[in-house]
């Protein structure tokens, strides 16, 4: 048997109930943080929280070394695999529960809080009015992924709200300086004008939640990772009055 | 001396300011047909050297090595001043090395000119190292003039008579303007070569005389009288009345082009960059009052000064304290001394303007080919040398203590030849140090031990070979680590013209889309395929077949960095590829970027592209020499002898009265140790030289053998490789 549970959005408490008891039951307990940061969990307190050996896996032992790793336990023994968020959300899982069906494991998802309806709550936005997401990457050699403007554009065509996954090590203001290049390079404006929402820990009793135009955003200060952001789209007379209200936006938005 | 030193330095530093007044020019030719010989006449010209002392001296020899063996190794850089018609002009000589071994300096020597005097045997004829340089003269927008050295022999030795010789001459004069037709239809009509125009010379430089067009008109002394000379055997007078140097520095300033000249029609080719920003139009002007803009050609050592740069200044003035951008360095560095040439003394002078061939000190971050700016500007293109590194000998210090030291060693002299390259082998320790051939590894192990003063053991020298398919394979499937993207890729091989094409033009990808189709649908390739070319590396392409593939443009970059590490190391032993078409024919892309980073493109590409070369009939490819040589006719059975039991073949066998020249190819493998062979299966009367001629596949039977040799020099298991062990 192979479950894969959600540890939730921020430390070790926001494992549900269920996710609990079903570690507490497991032979074997890994947890993997390379798709999403550990935010206010150690090792050591989920060990001592949830009274079981945690051991954690690197990228190389999941994506090639699956079988050895845990695969052929599954077969036999209660494993179980720690994720951040909720546990499908790091896509990279899907392949494993995949090959773990082909191998005629038995598996099944224990589901927690993830950032993707989190951010919604946070701001005070109407989950319907979301648009596709994107990552915002680190350049290699030079190169900044477009992807995420475009996206951006492409929702904003349409009146839509974008979430921006920012890389497990980015700040929000690496990320708004990257987007700002390829807005500059492209002569566009949007970004400029438009008001965004950033969001430092998520699930943490203090999450900080601040809106603004681009250039004042820019150098605020957003403390501890996990961070994303949001570029919303058309707003909702109620949507606004939210972000002015819980996100300190300008009233003049 | 000192006073005519001093004289002539301050007649150098009025000249260089003069650009009108320049000519750069370097002397190119086969080896052993006088292009050292040449030099000191032209220096003796100047008084420089003395006249007596003029082709035997081989001033520009100046390294005791050079001495030692009679030929040039470095290409040496020397200026003089040369009164024509009344005004006075500042030549800066740079003379290239012959031998096969040395063609890099060839290469870069050409970067820093603007004409070239090319240097022909009378007896031997245009030969296949004349077509190596003047072609490498060509892709350089380089101006040539003719002269052909050595008549006297051909008067002498071949017994010819005056029409004969005429008739032997103009010959020459065809086979040389035939080439450059070949290689250069847009200038060849205006730069073809004509006695009858005086851009060709002829004399022996030996004998310090030559003649041309125009000092025919002078002295009245034409080709007749000139056979009447050297029949007498009265060279003497013949010299005092028509000098050598003359004819040629005549030749030279009146045919050969200054640096505004040349810098229109020279700057886009040597750089791809926007000819309409600042520093395009300031290169194109030779403007000295333009940013600044340098190419490094070559880097020595000086005692006092340390590391000396030397190069073609083509925008801007140099001064001392000024900070410029290295091409691919990401902090500044300050120029310390700037200096310009008299003969061979480098001058310090306080600043030198476009146009000039300049020497700097201080700039630690510089190597060959080095592009030096005051504004971020792209770099010149890279100097293309169609011969490549193909010997190596693994190297160790004699004493553990030595190592730091010969690291450092070998990083300097890599930094100033272009042409070695140094690798470590993980598993021994040992120094991989490639280079062009026997000789150039010999002097680089000479100097390492005795200019350094680091005993070292060297391997017997062994060749690199090239990884190449001879079918077809695919659509191999690679799949990212994580198995959210997938690559299909098929190999075959690229054509043998189109690889011949791709290394003696130096193709590449550039701004120019349409020209590189072209010629490469010139070379046989499909117009389909040809525009569709992404990668070109080491004579192989990447093609992307694919149509409309979403967020396919941001993932090709890292598909081409794997695909640029398969051709750099392939998967037989890790040698580099060549010959190899790889075609991208499907991707399967995860929607978010963060799932298709480099961690999961590049090793998918990579195994995939390992896995289709294993499947498409891989083999080795073996360097190979042409060789040529010529015998007295009685020893032509030794000689054949001597190249059949080196796995050679005789291409081609002339007669000439008594003597036989012989074409023959050998793989460089079987060519070592042949000096010694061929001298004493000849008692010492063959004259050969040979010629680096691309690849050939190795025989069926010595493939196997020869990838465990270098798996195993490699310290890489010693089991032919699978294409199950890349792809599942």
């Amino acid at each position: 048997m192979l479950t894969f549970i959600g540890l939730g959005l921020y430390d070790e408490k926001d494992i549900t109930l269920k996710g609990l008891e079903a570690i507490r039951d497991a032979d074997v307990v890994y947890a993997e943080f390379y798709t999403s940061p550990l935010g206010g969990k150690t090792v050591e307190k989920m060990e001592e929280v949830y009274g079981k050996r945690v051991s954690i896996l690197e990228r190389g032992d999941i994506e090639e070394k699956a079988e050895e790793w845990f695969l052929k336990l599954a077969k036999s023994k209660k494993v179980v695999l720690l994720s951040g968020g909720d546990a499908m959300i790091a896509t990279t899982h899907v392949d494993l529960r995949l090959r773990a069906i082909d191998m005629g494991i038995e598996t099944r998802i224990i589901h927690a809080p993830s950032i993707s309806s989190a951010v919604a709550g946070l701001c005070g936005f109407q989950s319907y009015k979301f648009g596709k997401s994107a990552t915002v990457a680190p350049p290699y050699k030079g190169g900044i992924s477009e992807v995420p403007y475009d996206t951006i554009i492409a929702n904003k065509e349409r009146g839509l709200h974008t979430l921006l996954y920012l890389d497990i090590s980015m700040h929000i203001n690496e990320a708004l300086k990257l987007l700002e290049m390829v807005e500059g390079k492209r002569k566009g404006e949007v970004l400029k004008k438009s008001v965004i929402v950033g969001i430092a820990r998520a699930g943490s009793d203090k999450p900080v939640v601040k809106a603004d135009y681009l250039d004042a955003l820019k150098s605020y200060e957003f403390g501890e990772l996990p961070h994303v952001l949001v570029v919303p789209g058309e707003l909702h007379f109620m949507e606004k009055e939210a972000l002015v209200k819980i996100a300190q936006a300008p009233e003049a938005i | 001396m000192a006073t005519r030193g001093k004289k002539a330095a301050e007649k150098v530093k009025v000249l260089m300011e003069k650009t009108d007044r320049i000519r750069n020019i370097g002397i190119i030719a086969h080896i052993d047909h006088g292009k050292t010989t040449l030099t000191d006449n032209l220096l003796a010209g100047a008084g420089i050297i003395s006249k007596e002392l003029a082709g035997e001296q081989l001033f520009t020899d100046f390294y005791y090595l050079e001495q030692e063996r009679g030929i040039t190794i470095f290409a040496a850089n020397a200026s003089m001043v040369y009164d024509y018609k009344g005004e006075e002009h500042l030549i800066n000589l740079i003379d290239t090395p012959g031998h096969v071994d040395f063609g890099g300096d060839v290469t870069r020597a050409l970067r820093a000119v603007d004409g070239a005097v090319v240097v022909v045997d009378a007896v031997e004829g245009a030969m296949p190292q004349t077509e190596t340089v003047l072609r490498q003269a060509m892709r350089e927008n380089v101006k040539p003039v003719l002269f052909i050295n050595k008549v006297d022999r051909m008067i002498n030795e071949l017994k010819v008579d005056a029409r004969e010789m005429q008739i032997r001459l103009g010959k020459i004069i065809d086979k040389v303007n035939k080439l450059m037709q070949g290689m250069k239809k847009d200038k060849y009509e205006v730069w073809k070569l004509d006695a009858a125009k005086g851009n060709v010379a002829f004399g022996s430089a030996l004998y310090n005389w030559a003649i041309s067009v125009s000092t025919m008109h002078k002295t009245g002394i034409g080709f007749k009288e000139v056979f009447e000379y050297c029949k007498q055997n009265n060279m003497k007078e013949l010299a005092l009345k028509c000098p050598a140097y003359e004819a040629v520095l005549d030749m030279i300033t009146e045919h050969l082009p200054n640096p505004v000249e040349a810098q229109k029609y020279r700057v886009p080719v040597i750089w791809q960059g926007d000819a309409e920003s600042e520093i395009g139009k300031s290169m194109a002007n030779c403007d000295r009052t333009g940013d600044v803009a340098f190419m490094v050609t070559s880097i020595s050592v000086d005692p006092h000064a340390g590391e000396v740069a030397t190069g073609r200044l083509f925008s801007g003035t140099v001064e001392k304290g000024t900070e410029v951008f290295i091409s691919g360095v990401y902090k500044k560095n300050r120029i310390q001394q700037v200096g310009i040439f008299e003969g061979q003394e480098r001058v310090e002078v306080d600043k030198v303007p476009a146009g000039n061939i300049v020497a700097l000190v201080g700039l630690k971050d510089a190597v060959v080919g080095s592009t030096l700016s005051t504004t971020e500007m792209v770099p010149f293109e890279s100097m293309k040398h169609y011969s490549e590194p193909v010997v190596t000998v693994a190297l160790e210090a004699k004493s553990t203590k030595d190592l730091p030291r010969l690291i450092e060693v070998l990083r300097k002299l890599a930094k100033e030849d272009p042409m070695i390259r140094v690798e470590i082998n993980e598993e021994t320790g040992e120094h991989l140090v490639s280079g062009m051939g026997e000789l150039h590894l010999e002097i680089i192990t000479h100097r390492i031990e005795y200019d350094e003063n680091v005993p070292i053991i060297a391997s017997p020298p062994i060749v690199v070979y090239r990884e190449t398919v001879e079918g077809h394979a695919g659509p191999v499937e690679g799949k990212s680590p994580n198995r959210h993207n997938k690559f299909y890729f098929e190999v075959e091989p690229l054509g043998a013209e189109v690889v011949e094409k791709i290394i003696t033009e130096g193709i590449a990808v550039g701004k120019d889309k349409v020209l590189m189709r072209d010629k490469l649908v010139e070379a046989g390739m499909t117009k389909e395929e040809a525009k569709r070319v992404v990668n070109i590396i080491e004579g192989n392409v990447l093609v992307d077949m694919t149509k409309g593939v979403q967020y396919l443009r941001e993932t090709m970059e890292l598909i081409q960095e794997g695909f640029e590490d398969v051709m750099q190391k392939g998967p037989l032993a890790k040698e580099k590829c060549r010959g190899v078409k790889v075609k991208l024919m499907d991707v399967k892309l995860h929607e978010d970027s963060i799932h298709r980073g480099p961690a999961q493109v590049i090793p998918a590409v990579r195994s995939a592209i390992l896995a289709a070369i294993l499947l498409a009939k891989p083999t080795f490819l073996e360097p190979i020499q042409e060789v040529f040589i010529s015998i007295p006719q009685n020893l032509l059975g030794n000689v054949t002898r001597e190249i059949q039991g080196r796995r050679g073949q005789i291409l081609d066998i002339k007669t000439e009265g008594d003597m036989v020249s012989l074409r023959s190819e050998a793989p460089v493998a079987e060519m070592f140790g042949f000096a010694g062979d061929i001298r004493s299966a000849t008692e010492g009367r063959a004259l050969w030289s040979t010629e680096f001629a691309g690849f050939k596949p190795i025989p069926q039977n010595l493939f196997g053998e020869k990838v465990m040799e270098v798996r195993r020099r490699k310290g890489m298991k010693l089991e032919m490789p699978k294409a199950s062990e890349f792809v599942s």
